[in-house]
């Protein structure tokens, strides 16, 4: 069996009593995409965060290819391929969509130090700004500051900060919740071209079922902080476990 | 950003002004004048480089002029020490800069990563010390009284830059071309290399980065910028700014005490013109400055004029005596902060930009 390009081990956090995630062990691959779904609550956020170090686990351990990443900072784990995206939109309100996808680009290229050539003169920076604006769809509204936009365009750019950074790792929490019928399907069409490149694995938070059945290699589930079902699609989705923690839940997964 | 109409304005009235600065000895033959346009020069890259903390990364500092001052009492004492020449002049700038890159670095690295609110308490602190310490040391800055030392020969008002046939100093459109000429346009270029300096590095990708951190810190984090490596570097970089404008500064005045360089009274001035001239875009500062400086320097004058031209009317006169100046300079910040929020730079250039 190939290394896993990144796992959890043990991967606890407990907020003063309350137990978000618990014990979590989970190898995932690249070429992968994996579905983490369970019910609101369930931890999947909390999961997130502690992978790409927005949290500080109280216990258990986070590897990336095969290096202990547990005790590093977001920035260093960014910098070493572990990239996500937002639940909630987390964008920098008064740059541009332009500016806002630049600086996802210019932290992976190194250039972030650079302070005496001005931005516009580095054209490497600026056409990959554009590949990513255009990939999202966002071109029309590059020169608008991110807080004038819309909704759903906020949602997209939320999603471009990410696939600009080019890591290895990418997690998307719940991309396509708030979108329009007409933007959806365009950024889970991204996700679905990223999950051609092999090199690349994917973690994916998603309500949606029809979203889930089409996009995924492998569902988990989170329940309680616990992770209680991992496997294929069609077995995780029949298991006995996940009809109990969806039981009241049934509108969601039918 | 848009080249929008309020850019353009923004921007040709900075061009204005550093045209203005340009040929300030020519066009106003007065000391007073002269020394007011010197102040403008040295306050422009006080503020800017403020901005650099308060506008685009969103640190608020209040040591600001803890490094203004340390880069002029380096200056002063080794003026003082060693006799008027650039050695001195030198040395004690390289002096200044380095004890406020250090103090900048160790306050950057123990104490960036605590909250905002925090960090100003700190840096205030530390302000309080070094303004102890200026008035303790007094075998060493003069105490209150401060030092007064002579510049470099060329910078003397004797000092001959042009003579004409007769060894006369020349003058230029009625200008002589002395001591006090060279000295001015030391401040004017040291000024404009500084700001020019900070204005390419705003608009690098480092730039960039700053404002994102002032936007959203944890997202800034999270696309892989370490946030207190940059806060640390834009806080030590607003400090060496500081710091060299601070002996331009002692050359300049030939004199440095607590009230020049030191005083809380400077950095409340510093917040003033940043907020009015508009945080976060560099050209904002240069209008603060300019007007916040006319304003000290002429709104008594001007009140003068007024009392004087209305004095058989009733109350008028009174309202406009010239000792009531602060009152009105309070009016006009309520009024200016009331009216344009994000400054006058601020609220002009975000006005073409798209809704
Ligand atoms: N910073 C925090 N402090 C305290 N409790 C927290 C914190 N973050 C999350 N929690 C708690 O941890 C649990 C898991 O939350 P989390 O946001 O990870 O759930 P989720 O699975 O993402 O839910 P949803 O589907 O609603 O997004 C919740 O009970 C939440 O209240
Ligand atoms: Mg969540």
């Amino acid at each position: 069996m190939r290394a896993p390009s990144l796992s959890t081990k043990d991967l606890t956090i407990n907020f003063g009593g309350h137990v978000a995630v618990d014990h979590v062990s989970c190898d995932f691959y690249s070429g992968e995409l994996t579905v983490i779904v369970g019910p609101n609550g369930a931890g999947k956020t909390t999961y997130f965060n502690l992978i790409s170090g927005q949290l500080k686990a109280s216990s258990g351990t986070v590897i990336k290819d095969g290096e202990d990443i547990t005790a590093t900072a977001p920035s260093t784990r960014a910098k070493k391929g572990v990239g996500r995206a937002f639940q909630l939109t987390n964008l920098f309100p008064q740059l541009t969509v332009l500016e806002n996808i630049r600086l996802a680009v210019q932290a992976q290229t190194g250039d972030g130090w650079r302070a005496f050539t001005p931005t516009n003169k580095l054209t490497a920076l600026a056409d990959k700004a554009e590949l990513y604006l255009e990939a999202t769809g966002l071109e029309g509204v590059a020169k608008q500051r991110a807080a004038a936009l819309s909704h759903g365009n906020q949602r997209k750019l939320e999603v471009a900060l990410l696939m600009a950074m080019e890591p290895d790792i990418y997690m998307f929490d719940e991309p396509t919740a708030g979108m329009s019928m007409d933007d959806a399907p365009e950024v889970l069409e991204l996700i679905s071209k990223l999950k051609a490149d092999t090199r690349k694995t994917i973690l994916l938070v998603e309500h949606k079922m029809n979203v889930v059945r089409s996009l995924a290699d492998r569902i988990v589930v989170l329940h309680n902080g616990a992770l209680v079902a991992d496997g294929s699609p069609e077995q995780t989705m029949n298991s006995e476990v996940v009809r109990e923690v969806y039981l009241g839940n049934a509108g969601v997964m039918a | 950003m848009e080249k929008t109409n309020g850019n353009l304005l923004v921007k040709g009235t900075v061009f204005l002004v550093w045209a203005i600065l340009l040929f300030a000895p020519f066009l106003f033959q007065d000391v007073r004048s002269t020394e007011v346009a010197a102040r403008i020069l040295v306050f422009i890259v006080l503020v800017s480089s403020y901005d650099l903390l308060i506008g685009y990364t969103g640190i608020v500092s209040f040591a600001h002029t803890m490094f203004f001052g340390l880069g002029a009492y380096g200056t002063a004492i080794a003026l003082k020490t060693m006799g008027p020449s650039w050695s001195a002049v030198i040395l004690g700038a390289l002096i200044g800069l380095g004890i406020s890159l250090v103090i900048a670095l160790a306050v950057g690295l123990l104490s960036l990563r605590v909250k905002a609110i925090f960090f100003a308490m700190i840096t205030l602190a530390v302000a309080s010390v070094a303004l102890v310490m200026a008035s303790q040391l007094s075998g060493l800055t003069g105490g209150e009284d401060g030092i007064t030392y002579r510049p470099p020969s060329i910078f003397k008002p004797a000092a001959k830059l042009l003579t004409d046939e007769n060894g006369k100093v020349l003058r230029i459109f009625g200008v002589k071309m002395n001591g006090k000429i060279a000295a001015y346009y030391f401040v004017f270029f040291s000024s404009l290399i500084l700001f020019c300096v900070m204005l390419r590095l705003v608009v690098s990708p480092i730039g960039s980065v700053l404002k994102a951190i002032r936007e959203n810190e944890a997202r800034a984090e999270a696309i892989g910028y370490r946030v207190v490596a940059y806060r640390t570097l834009v806080f030590c970089a607003a400090a060496a700014f500081a710091s060299l404008i601070g002996s331009v500064y002692a050359v300049w005045l030939k004199y440095t005490g607590p009230d020049t360089v030191l005083s809380f009274a400077i950095m409340i001035d510093i917040l003033l013109m940043v907020v009015i001239g508009g945080m976060g875009t560099m050209w904002g500062a240069v209008i603060g400055v300019v007007m916040m400086t006319l304003a000290q320097y002429y709104l008594r004058d001007l009140m003068g004029v007024v009392a004087d031209a209305t004095h058989n009317l009733p109350i008028v006169p009174e309202l406009f005596d010239p000792d009531r100046w602060l009152l009105w300079l309070g009016l006009c910040f309520i009024l200016l902060v009331y009216f344009f929020p994000t400054g006058i730079a601020g609220r002009l250039m975000a006005k073409g930009e798209p809704a």
